[in-house]
């Protein structure tokens, strides 16, 4: 089936698994990049390497990626082929960057796992494949690079996709995985089907991204968390303004203000300034309701029976120097709610190689945990699983005003 | 939208719509840079949409170098007053005269780079904690890395080797006075996205992003318009081109490109087919140097 929908990817793995190469090759064998773009990535070639051109540099931008050949930040680049639309996040490999990773990866609905297949499976690309899953990639596309260098020998290929795909299959939420043989240096697999792997009877990574069904079957309900609330002057005229989430909303539903509990009538929707009848997950929307109850940021309409909760536990990437521990505050923000939160527990630390939850009384940099939170505001919360609107939260260093911690949760008490 | 929507352009419109509503309401005194260009045409419609029917709750602001297309500052007053917002102007010739910023005098200097004081001065001035601005991503490979809400400190320098996390789209607008956001609701818009958009709701533009005659001057490889900034050294003829502009920006360094697209339709199907990135094609600021969009957007530059 073809899609005109917009696939989000993000790459990932480890350090010179050849990431910005496999982008830069996509971005090029799609015809997407300029003459001028290519011009001055030879430039630079001659400028930072041995001359030879180097398609990294259609990504890494800037000087200090350019003068070290790594990816410090995410580079967020826009192709498309007559089947659909693609936004790509090239995150970085290097463990100082993972929470860069992280970043790219949280609106991805495909993870490219990048494998050097010398090298196999290293401790990156489990912490990669790992935080792919937790932020809800719906696949992992697992592309083992640099297959010229193993002489394309399938033993190697199916080793590495074993490796991976084992490890993926037993974390505590596995996603599909798919491996691709290819060399993104010379193109193999990446766009074309190639000749070199005459046992890969599979399709090329853009040939299954542009098919690759990224929709989800929404049967939750509508959720819309208030952003603001709208009220020109001189009129009787008040609506919400948010974007909506699980399904979808009509003129004439029901629905609940949470944290207060009352209900009434939507009287009116619009999107875009212009009145509709129903809006649809993802619309950004403002919706007027039948009587005059109160509602504020913050808030939150649902057309189900979530209830709001002030006690949540979920997995948590940590993505600041400073460790985290019981007792710990912070500031957070979940839908449209900005509150504080302290860390009651920290349940244990998830190890990389063994997936055993491992005791621990703190978390640092990079660690991945599953911790138990009491917030200062009520939030509709829901499992990860079930909503992602109601599954997410932000933890935020009261020093320094910087985002700290990315929480899915697992349970709201 | 029309019929010549499609799901790709509305979710980002909805995507944008909701940055503008989440970032005016988290801070407490932001604006909105409007150039006259077209991507703050598109930026600002949406912010018009965004709060309908009540006002757009925000000034909106315009870095004027002294050197503009005068069809552009026609525009900008006209759709400024046709939406209701309120116009503040920071004037780089005001920045020069008061000894702020110092004036290169060679013949081809160009003020670009001047603005960012102008811009930071504007800042302070009117105690704005979050600027909205038209980048995206997809117009250099600097701003390919920013976040869409992007932090500076209170020197209004960007750290790209130290950007905030930013996951999903939970935007995280906490900051000590005296620092700033910069916000860009079209971080994921392409520039084809931005004329499908512009056809599909018909929003006006000014008249020299259509094809025109114009008198020009090769330089540099670009096409400057004659007049204004731009005047001839010895040695340079000028020629009258049919030529439009893919981007609007200080007279003395943006370039025209020859072109017969009339239509927005017929700058819809040029761009489809364009080979040149749209500020490799018109902008000799940027191409001055590998890092010319990083080395601003460090001082403060959008």
């Amino acid at each position: 089936m073809t899609s005109n929908t917009t696939l989000r990817i993000a790459t990932a793995g480890s350090v010179d698994d050849g990431k910005s190469t496999l982008i830069g090759r996509l971005l090029h064998d799609t015809k997407t990049v300029f003459e001028d773009q290519l011009a001055a990535v030879e430039k630079a070639s001659r400028r930072y390497g041995d001359g030879e051109r180097n398609l990294a540099l259609l990504t890494d931008g800037l000087r200090a990626e350019r003068e070290q050949g790594i990816t410090i930040d995410v580079a967020h680049r826009y192709f498309a082929t007559p089947r659909r639309s693609f936004i790509v996040a090239d995150t970085p490999g290097h463990a100082q960057y993972t929470r860069n990773m992280v970043t790219g990866a949280s609106t991805a609905d495909v993870a490219i796992v990048l494998v050097d297949a010398r090298h196999g499976v290293l401790e990156q690309t489990r912490r990669h494949a790992f935080i792919a899953s937790l932020l809800g990639v719906k696949a992992i596309a697992l592309a083992v690079n640099k297959m010229d260098l193993v002489e394309w020998d399938e033993g190697e290929f199916d080793s590495v996709a074993k490796d991976l795909a084992g490890y993926v299959e037993a974390l505590p939420t596995p996603v599909p995985v798919h491996a691709f043989p290819i060399s993104a240096l010379h193109g193999d697999n990446v766009v074309e089907v190639s000749e070199r792997s005459p046992w890969y009877a599979g399709p090329s990574l853009l040939e299954w991204l542009e098919v690759f069904d990224e929709s989800v079957v929404i049967d939750s309900p509508a959720r819309l968390d208030v952003q603001r609330v709208i009220r020109p002057q001189g009129t009787d005229f008040r609506g919400f303004a948010g974007r909506l989430a699980g399904g979808s909303l009509r003129v004439g539903d029901t629905v609940t203000v949470l944290p207060s509990g009352r209900s009434s009538t939507v009287s009116g929707i619009q999107r875009f300034g212009r009145d509709i009848t129903v809006a649809n997950v993802g619309q950004a929307v403002t919706v007027s309701l039948a009587d005059k109850i109160d509602v504020a940021r913050g808030d939150v309409l649902v057309a189900g029976a979530e209830l709001s909760t002030e006690l949540v536990s979920g997995h948590v990437c940590w993505m600041i120097d400073q460790p985290l521990r019981e007792g710990s505050r912070y500031w957070f923000k979940h839908g449209t709610r900005v509150g504080r939160a302290i860390v009651d527990a920290v349940e244990y630390r998830h190890d990389l190689h063994t997936l055993e939850p491992v005791a621990a009384d703190e978390i640092g940099l990079n660690d991945l945990a599953m911790v138990r939170l009491s917030l200062s505001e009520p939030i509709v919360a829901s499992p990860y699983e079930v909503s992602r609107e109601g599954g997410r939260l932000i933890l935020v260093d009261e020093a320094t005003n910087t985002t700290a911690g990315a929480v899915m949760i697992t349970v709201a008490a | 939208m029309n019929a010549t929507s499609s799901p790709h352009l509305e979710s980002l419109a909805d995507e944008a719509v909701t940055i503008i509503r989440e970032v005016a309401t988290e801070c407490e005194n932001p604006v909105l840079l409007f150039s006259g260009g077209k991507d703050s045409a598109v930026l600002l419609h949406l912010a018009v949409l965004a709060f309908a029917p009540a006002r757009l709750p925000f000034p909106v602001m315009h870095v004027d170098t002294g050197h503009n297309f005068n069809e552009v500052i026609e525009y900008r007053d006209a759709f400024v007053e046709r939406v209701g917002a309120r116009l503040i102007v920071a004037s780089v010739q005001e920045s020069i005269d008061n000894g702020r910023v110092v004036e290169d005098p060679s013949p081809r200097a160009s003020r670009n780079r001047l603005q960012s004081v102008t811009l930071l001065d504007a800042i302070t001035e009117h105690g704005f904690d979050a600027v909205f601005g038209g980048g995206r991503r997809d117009e250099d490979k600097a701003r390919a890395k920013e976040r869409i809400l992007s932090f500076r400190d209170r020197h209004g320098r960007w750290d790209p080797r130290n950007q905030r996390p930013e996951p999903w789209d939970l935007l995280n607008a906490r900051i000590r006075k005296g620092e700033q956001l910069r916000a860009f609701p079209l971080s994921n818009w392409t520039e084809l996205d931005i004329w499908q958009y512009i056809a599909s709701e018909q929003i006006p533009l000014p008249s020299i992003y259509y094809s025109h005659r114009r008198e020009v001057v090769a330089r540099d490889g670009m096409l400057l318009a004659v007049g204004g900034p731009v005047t001839l050294e010895p040695g340079e003829r000028s020629s009258v081109e049919t030529v439009r502009y893919r981007t609007v920006g200080d007279a003395s360094c943006t370039g025209a490109v020859r072109s017969s697209a009339s239509t927005v339709e017929e700058v819809i199907a040029e761009v489809s087919a364009a080979r040149i990135t749209e500020r490799g094609a018109t902008r000799a600021d940027d191409t001055f140097s590998e890092s010319a969009m990083e080395d601003r957007k460090r001082e403060g530059y959008f």
